[in-house]
């Protein structure tokens, strides 16, 4: 049965912080030492690597590792690696590594994510910040000239549409922000440390109406590593193999303004198309919320309620809760654990079908889970299944 | 708003966009053959994959499609708050401009609200900017 899927065999992760003076390679050398020692691997068994978004030179601390890199600092022996921003959003990494798996590509993939935002902005002398003054080019042109620097904006806009179109509500935005909260508090590994309650939020410093400062993930220094295996090469890991049952990835339109509607509309429709599995098998959810409205537009695109209906699907919260009946962002998500910018979804994803989610782990023998990065230009989700 | 806007880099493409404020016209690349429009503005039509595709100037007028009041100052000198918006375009079907509406108090700019392009030069560049019309 496991011959020619891919599984996540490995999780590793480095210490989250915000402001780290450990190296963006040191925080990566963590994390894969992490993983392999999950998974019972050596590095010599380590035959490729995939990463989002590749080196990212113009703006180190998005992006402070790449690749190529990854396999000279570790010494590695490859036959496959990628390292690129052009793909399905940042799991499309972990989709990528799972084809290669399944072609016989590779039999074991380091995959990564290294984020070093927090750091580099507080060390511009080594990480010097993004230049627009040379001029702006390419999507930015469009958008940062009018003050739209930020995808705060870029996605606040959707938001204030969804609510007028649809009667979304502050408050209920603010459930996915009080869960992901309530979720970090129990995730020794995430920065927010305690439950946020609605009148904190509520009080909030708007930062792009209808985004309050508790709506928007903040720049976190962390490096992500999950190890994609062939199924040919179970026999070499000691860990529950979980398999990548289905992968799906789109663009709407390469562009934050040109979209009628965000990238996981189609994304979380093509999902289904990839598996017999329906939306009523799914155990738990992991959904990208770098800001707080992105996971209502996963909600919809998955089909777990109709366009228009995520407000309230969520709405008290009690849904969505760890002991809910679709337990979302039980690790805290990018707005309570920190913004590891995609991969952390997989990585949670994968420690509840495992039950090692200690004291955040939800009930009732999880099977399977979907996790999600994007939703704006560009998107990726990810079915996973314990067998 | 005193701050300086960021600076487009012209290039063969995106000139007549920028530029084009300086004759009072607004420029939407446009498929000689097929009429539909291309924006961001590239050589090729997107729709009929034509290469006839040359700036046309559109009317200016265009309706709010959604909008944010942006409060947090995302660089020097920058005046918050103040509104930034998608306008879709009258007489160009499936083109959205991120803009800023101006003119008007942020409080009162809405969904639906009909507006129009009013041109700001900083520097050469004419940046489309829309206010509140009737």
């Amino acid at each position: 049965m496991s011959r020619g899927e891919a599984f996540i065999t490995g999780l590793g992760m480095s210490e989250v912080g915000v402001r780290l003076n450990r190296s963006p390679l040191g925080l990566t050398l963590d994390a894969v030492r992490e993983a392999i020692a999950d998974a019972g691997l050596e590095l010599s068994q380590i035959d490729g690597v995939a990463t989002y978004p590749g080196k990212m030179q113009m703006f180190l601390g998005f992006s402070p590792i790449g690749a190529d890199e990854l396999i000279e600092a570790l010494g590695l022996q490859t036959r496959w690696h990628i390292g690129a921003a052009e793909m399905t959003a940042q799991l499309g990494a972990i989709a990528e590594a799972a084809m290669a798996v399944k072609t016989g590509a590779a039999r074991h993939v380091i995959c990564f994510r290294t984020v070093y935002e927090a750091a580099a902005l507080a060390r511009p002398e080594e990480f010097p910040p993004l230049n627009r003054s040379a001029g702006v080019t390419g999507n930015s042109q469009w958008v940062s000239p009018f003050g739209a620097f930020s995808a705060a904006n870029w996605t606040a806009q959707f938001a204030t549409r969804h609510m007028r179109r649809y009667g979304l509500t502050r408050e209920q935005l603010a459930q996915v922000v009080l869960n992901d909260h309530a979720n970090a508090a129990l995730n020794p590994r995430a920065i927010v440390k305690k439950p946020l309650t609605l009148d904190e939020y509520m009080a909030a410093r708007m930062i792009s109406t209808p985004f309050c400062l508790y709506d928007c993930d903040r720049f976190t220094d962390c490096s992500t590593v999950v190890i994609v295996s062939a199924g040919e090469a179970l026999d070499e890991v000691k860990t529950t193999p979980i398999r990548i049952a289905a992968t799906a990835g789109s663009v709407e339109r390469y562009s934050w303004d040109q979209a009628e509607w965000a990238s996981a509309y189609p994304t979380g429709r093509d999902l289904w198309n990839n598996t017999d599995y329906r939306p009523g098998d799914v155990d738990t959810v992991q959904l990208y919320d770098g800001f707080s409205f992105q996971p209502i537009t996963w909600l919809e695109g998955l089909g777990f309620c109709d366009v228009g209906e995520g407000g309230r699907f969520i709405e008290g919260g009690t849904r969505i809760a760890r002991d809910g009946e679709l337990p979302m962002n039980t690790g805290g998500g990018q707005l309570g654990w920190g913004r590891l910018h995609g991969f952390g979804f997989a990585y949670e994803a994968v420690v509840q079908l495992r039950g090692e989610g200690g004291a955040r782990q939800i009930g009732g023998d999880p099977r399977v889970a979907i996790a999600t990065s994007g939703g704006g230009p560009m998107a990726a989700a990810l079915l996973f299944a314990r067998d | 708003m005193v701050w300086q806007r960021s600076r487009p880099q012209l290039d063969r493409d995106n000139r007549a966009f920028w530029t084009g404020g300086a004759e009072g016209k607004l420029y939407i690349a446009r498929c000689g053959d097929c009429a539909g429009f291309v924006h961001p503005p590239r050589e090729v039509c997107r729709h009929c994959l034509s290469e006839n595709v040359a700036p046309f100037a559109v009317s200016g007028t265009g309706v709010v499609d959604t909008y944010t009041v942006n409060h947090q100052p995302w660089a020097k000198d920058m005046e918050v708050p103040f509104v930034i918006a998608r306008v879709r375009l009258d007489d160009a079907p499936g083109v959205f401009l991120t803009t800023n509406i101006v003119g008007a108090q942020v409080e009162t700019v809405d969904i639906g609200d009909r507006v129009r392009v009013t041109f700001e030069e900083q520097d050469g560049i004419w940046y489309p900017l829309f206010e509140k019309s009737a």
